[in-house]
Order: structure tokens, then sequence, then C-alpha cells
């Protein structure tokens, strides 16, 4: 019961704060709301016992990339911004979009469970280890043992970006 | 070595390792031990030197598999597979990386821009194509992609005072990412369909689903649209002229042929790995994808006056006649299409290389003018482009008839006359617009008397990508035994 009052308060939340983020007209306001519909979805990640998405949402999503956002906000010009059109004329792409992802969510809602049944025989992941403990113990042993690879590897990706960045971005090499 | 980190797995990995540490080694050395301009021939040592354990790595690999007799090594818990075909790809991509190195030290010099990060990230773009080939989990793969897509989206943008590299690296940086999305959509959903990202899993699963199933058609299209965007198959083609034109020429060579041979791989892992068992379902979309590539290459090619666009499309075209090889299906196919990617290597470099070597202050030399009465100025350099161009074009003896051939072979053996009548009919008009670039090489006279100055690199460059394209077609027999070699078992 808890549980479900919680689901709908965060549910609302998130869907609010998308709404407010794409009609507000100054571009502060929008992020800030675009920062209450992120709360809202770490809430929901909390529910589904994600402690560790949990923690990435508000660690990383609302404190690093927001923050990246409202700066890059604070460096544009805003005044100019705010008195130009504001709505873009793709908007019938948009539509076409959100029916496309309209009728996948409508599809799998009357197919049930069932569109996402694993074959007889495939490992259906998270039951084989649920044994090991909770979410995030799971998600370590994983990262660490199955996926170390593409692990180490990300380490090598964050290296071109930020030698790309530095090449690009600064005058004197 | 751990449970987790055994002696396979790092007998698998040496070669990405060298690469990887030399990659890092360049940029540390390039700030401390070397600021001087003077001193950056010494990082190209130091790219050889890694280039050479790389090798030594893939040579250890390749005499304990054919020693042991075995199919394939799996590694890190199947997430990095070495067999035939992951090692065919990685020599090819060893010979791509050291021709553009070697070709790239005087280019850059001209361009002001030489700095010897350049020579990193080539190592570390190759990195990704190691990855590339011989991954076997969709995250190994995905990471990999992108590592070697980072790495290029810099190397296009590296002439930073220069306008139209800045909108080549803007343009391939947005519509990369446009695909990745793609990718990274269709691979969710195989991971939803299967509940593993192991390629082998996802293959078990796949087969034992109804072929229509919408969820399954919804992961296999999204991720074909993400793949033919990284080979720029049509309609997923607009970034490449592009990219092409306003990348440095030696980062255009290397893009052309390593990032396509790279991204060719990941295709054919992906379409014989998990996506076998849905063939019915793909195939028709990859034969449009061929015939439309062929098409929008071919007759587009028709009116560039630039060269790097012109090859830009012409490297279109060729994404069709290697997607041919994978439509035929057959054992023929597939190695067909090993064969054409190594042929087309070499060749594309040889082509990219000529434009290079015409590069210096004050002629850029990627107009189709430019290369008016070069037969005069420098047979040889003329020589070889002609050679190249007919290897392009698909003429024998050179080896781009090769290629052609054993594409046009299994196309017949499979029954299907009326692509293999349309991909013919299409070589004919390859062979007008590139020479084009020849009659303008042998027939016009020279507009500027200036001489090429070309460097030891380029022209040990030119020799080897010469002695590829000859050689293979020459003696295609080592060749071919190899590319059979390759194929996914």
């Amino acid at each position: 019961m808890l549980d479900t009052i919680f689901f709908y308060l965060f549910a609302l939340l998130t869907l609010l704060g998308a709404v407010l983020t794409i009609t507000r007209r100054s571009a502060v306001h929008s992020a800030i709301s675009l920062i209450v519909s992120l709360v809202g979805v770490a809430g929901l990640f909390l529910l589904q016992r994600a402690e560790f998405l949990f923690a990435v949402q508000i660690v990383l999503y609302i404190g690093g990339i927001m923050l990246l956002f409202l700066f890059v906000i604070m460096l544009v010009n805003l005044d100019r911004a705010e008195r130009e059109r504001q709505f873009s004329k793709a908007w019938w792409l948009a539509l076409a979009c959100v029916v496309g992802v309209g009728a996948e969510i409508a599809y799998f809602l009357t197919k049930g469970p069932a569109a996402f049944q694993f074959p007889p025989g495939a490992a259906s992941p998270g039951v084989a280890s649920a044994a090991a403990g909770g979410n995030v113990e799971r998600l370590a042993d994983a990262l660490f043992s199955e996926y170390l690879l593409p692990f180490e590897m990300a380490s090598l990706l964050l290296l071109v970006a930020v030698v790309g960045s530095v090449i690009l971005a600064k005058k004197r090499i | 070595m751990s449970q987790y980190y055994t002696a396979t797995d790092h007998f698998v990995l040496v070669p990405a390792i060298m690469l990887a540490l030399f990659g890092c080694a360049i940029l540390l050395f390039d700030f401390w031990v070397f600021p001087e301009p003077k001193q950056r021939k010494w990082l190209l040592a130091f790219l050889a030197l890694g280039e050479a354990f790389a090798g030594y790595g893939l040579w250890q690999q390749h005499t304990y598999i054919a020693g042991q007799g075995i199919a394939e090594l799996t590694a890190f818990q199947g997430s990095l597979v070495v067999d035939g075909f992951s090692l065919f790809f990685n020599w090819m991509f060893i010979a791509a990386a050291s021709i553009v190195a070697l070709m790239s030290y005087r280019y850059l010099e001209v361009e002001g821009e030489h700095h010897g990060e350049y020579y990193s990230l080539i190592l570390l773009a190759q990195c990704g194509m190691y990855f590339l080939a011989s991954g076997a989990d969709l995250i190994t793969l995905f990471v990999g992609l992108e590592l070697m897509a980072l790495c290029f989206y810099i190397m296009v943008g590296f002439l930073r005072s220069d306008k139209r590299s800045n909108e080549a690296a803007m343009k391939y940086l947005l519509l990369g990412g446009f695909s990745s999305g793609f990718l990274a959509y269709g691979f969710s959903l195989l991971y939803g369909l299967s509940g593993s990202t192991k390629l082998s899993e996802i293959g078990v699963a796949i087969a034992r689903r109804d072929p229509a199933d919408p969820v399954l058609l919804l992961a296999m299209v999204t991720t074909t649209v993400g793949l033919l965007f990284k080979i720029s198959a049509v309609p997923f083609h607009m970034w490449a002229p592009d990219a092409y034109e306003g990348a440095p020429t030696t980062v255009t060579a290397y893009l052309s042929v390593g990032s396509k041979a790279a991204s060719i791989a990941f295709l054919l892992r992906i379409f014989l790995g998990p996506l076998a068992s849905a063939r019915a379902a793909w195939e028709p979309l990859l034969v449009f994808a061929a015939i439309a590539s062929l098409t929008v290459g071919n007759l587009a090619a028709i009116s560039q006056h630039n060269i790097k666009r012109l090859l830009a499309y012409s490297s279109i075209s060729h994404a069709g006649y290697m997607l041919l090889g994978l439509v035929a299906g057959n054992e023929t196919g597939i190695k067909g299409v090993a064969v054409y990617v190594l042929v087309y290597t070499f060749t594309n470099l040889g082509v990219f290389l000529v434009i290079v070597a015409l590069r210096r202050e004050g002629l850029v030399g990627d107009n189709i003018d430019d290369l008016a009465g070069l037969m005069h100025k420098s047979p040889g350099y003329a020589l070889l482009m002609l050679i190249c161009l007919l290897s392009l074009a698909g003429i024998p003896p050179t080896a781009g008839f090769i290629g052609k051939y054993y594409i046009f072979l299994s196309l017949i053996q499979a029954g299907r006359y009326v692509l293999a009548a349309a991909a013919a009919l299409y070589v004919a008009v390859a062979i007008y617009y590139y020479f084009r670039i020849v009659r303008s090489m042998f027939m016009s006279d020279a507009e500027d008397a200036g001489a090429m100055e070309t460097t030891f690199g380029v022209r040990v460059a030119a020799a080897l990508t010469g002695l590829g394209t000859l050689g293979i077609g020459i003696f295609p027999e080592p060749f071919l035994r190899f590319a059979g070699q390759s194929l996914i078992r």
C-alpha cells in the first residue's frame, strides 16, 4: 500500500518536472524542473530496490550533469534566447516519435509480461545470483568479474575523451 | 593472475594491452621527453614499437591456435574471442595503422597541426578496432566501437584552424552519436530477449523464438540501422562525404579503411552470430541497403570534383559490394567479404597516399585538377594511382578484381543472378568516374610546375600499398587461404 502511494508520488513528480521542463520560458526554470523530474526517477529506482541506480542518479545526474547544465545556461545569453520562438517547427517529428513509442508501450502493456519472457533454457539474470546479497553487491560482483573487460575499457574511453577535449578546445598545444 | 584474470585472458588481451600502453606512452613522452618539434620522429618509433609488440602478440595467438588445432579461444568469461576471423582483421588493422602513420608525418607538418597526440589516437583507435574484431559480448563490442569512434571524432577535427575540418568533426560526432543510440537500443532489446549479453547465448535464445516476433524484429531493425550507419551504407551515408572531405587526408584514409573494416567485422559478427537464425528477416533489409548504396554511391560520385568526396561516394558503393557478399551468405560470399576488405584496405590507402603526397604549401591536392599532368611530374605516383584506381574499379590483374570476383561468384552460386548483374553493371559506372582521375593525370598538362616533396616514410608507404594492391592480385593464393581460415564457425 505504502509502495503504491510512493509510486504515484514519484511518478507524479517525474511527469510534472518533465512537463515543466519543456514549457517554462526561462532556461534556468527548465533546468530546475528537470532536476525535479530526475529526483522522481531516482525515487522510482529506489522503489524497485535498485539502490545503486538511485545513488548514481542522485550523484551523477542531479549532482554532476545538472550542475554542468546550469553552468552552460549561465554562460549563454539568456535575454536573447527568451525572446526567440520557443517551440521547434519540427513538432510533427516529435509527434511521430510520441505515437511510435506510445504504440510500442501499448503493445507491451496489452501483451503483458509474456512479451519479455525468456525462452526456456536461457539463464534469466538476477535470479541466478539472487543469493549473493543486495543490489549493490551483485552489481559490483558482475562489474568486476563478468564485465571486468568492458569496465577497464571504459577507462581508455575516458582517457581519449579527456585528451580529445584538450586537443580540440585548447588554443596552443 | 587470479580467477578473474587468468593466463588465457592475458594471452588474448596482449595485443590490445600493447596498443593501449604505447598509446599512453606516446602521450607521456610527447609531453616530458620529446617536447621539441624535431623530436617527434621518435614518437613514430614508439608507434612502430607498439605495432611490433601487438603484432608479436597476434603472431603468438596465431601459432597457438594453429598448433592446438582449435577453432577459437575465449577469454574473460566469453567476452573476448580469438579465432581466424579476429586474427585476419587484426593483421589488417596493424597494416592500415602503420601505413597511415608513415604517411602522416610530413602531411601534419605542412598543415601546421603536428601534435604527438595524433599518433596516440591512431593506436587507441586501433585498440578499439581490436575489441570490435574479437569481441563476443554486446558491451565489449559497444565500448570498443565507442573507443574507436571517439578517436576518429577527434582526429577528423584535428585541423583546428580549418573550418571544414571542424564542421566535419561536428557532423560526424552528431550522426555517430545518433547511430550509437540506435545500436544501444537494439542491443538492449537483444539483451531483453535473451537475458544475456554474450553473442553465443543470444544466438541460442533467438533461434528458439518465432522469427516473426515483433520484439525480435524491432531489435533486429534498430541494430541493423546502427550498423549500417557505421559502415556508411545508404540510406545512412549522409555523414561520409562531409567527414571524408573535411578531415585531414591521412585521417580520411584511416577512416575509410580502418573504421570501415572494423565496422564490417562487427557487422559480420552480429549477423553471422546471434542474428543468423533470423536471416529471412534481415536479408531483404540488407539487399535494399546494398542496392541503394551501389546506386547512390556510384551515381553521386560521377559529378564530384573533389577527390576526397568522390572517394567517399566510392567507399559507399564498396560498402554495397561487401553487403552483397553477406547477402549471398554462402562460404564463398563471406570469404569474398574478407578478401574484399583486405584488398580495399591496401588499395584505398594507396589512393589517399597519392593525395597526401601532393599536399604542400599552397596546394591542397584534393581537387581532380590538382592531379593534372601528374604523369609528367612524378610518374611513380601517377602509376601507383593508376594501379589503385584500376583495383578499385576491379580490373585484373589488380587485387580489386579478386575481391569483386568472389562477391559475384558467391551471388551466382546462391542463385541471385539479378543482384549479380546489377552489381556488375555498376562496375561500368565506377570505371567511368575512376578514369576521370586517370585522364586528368595522363592526358592533361600540369597546371603548376612545383615538384612533389616526399619523404622516406611516404615512399615506404607507397611501396607497401602498391605491393599489396598488385601482390594480392597476382598471387592471391596465400591471401585467399588466409581469408578462408577467417570464417566464423
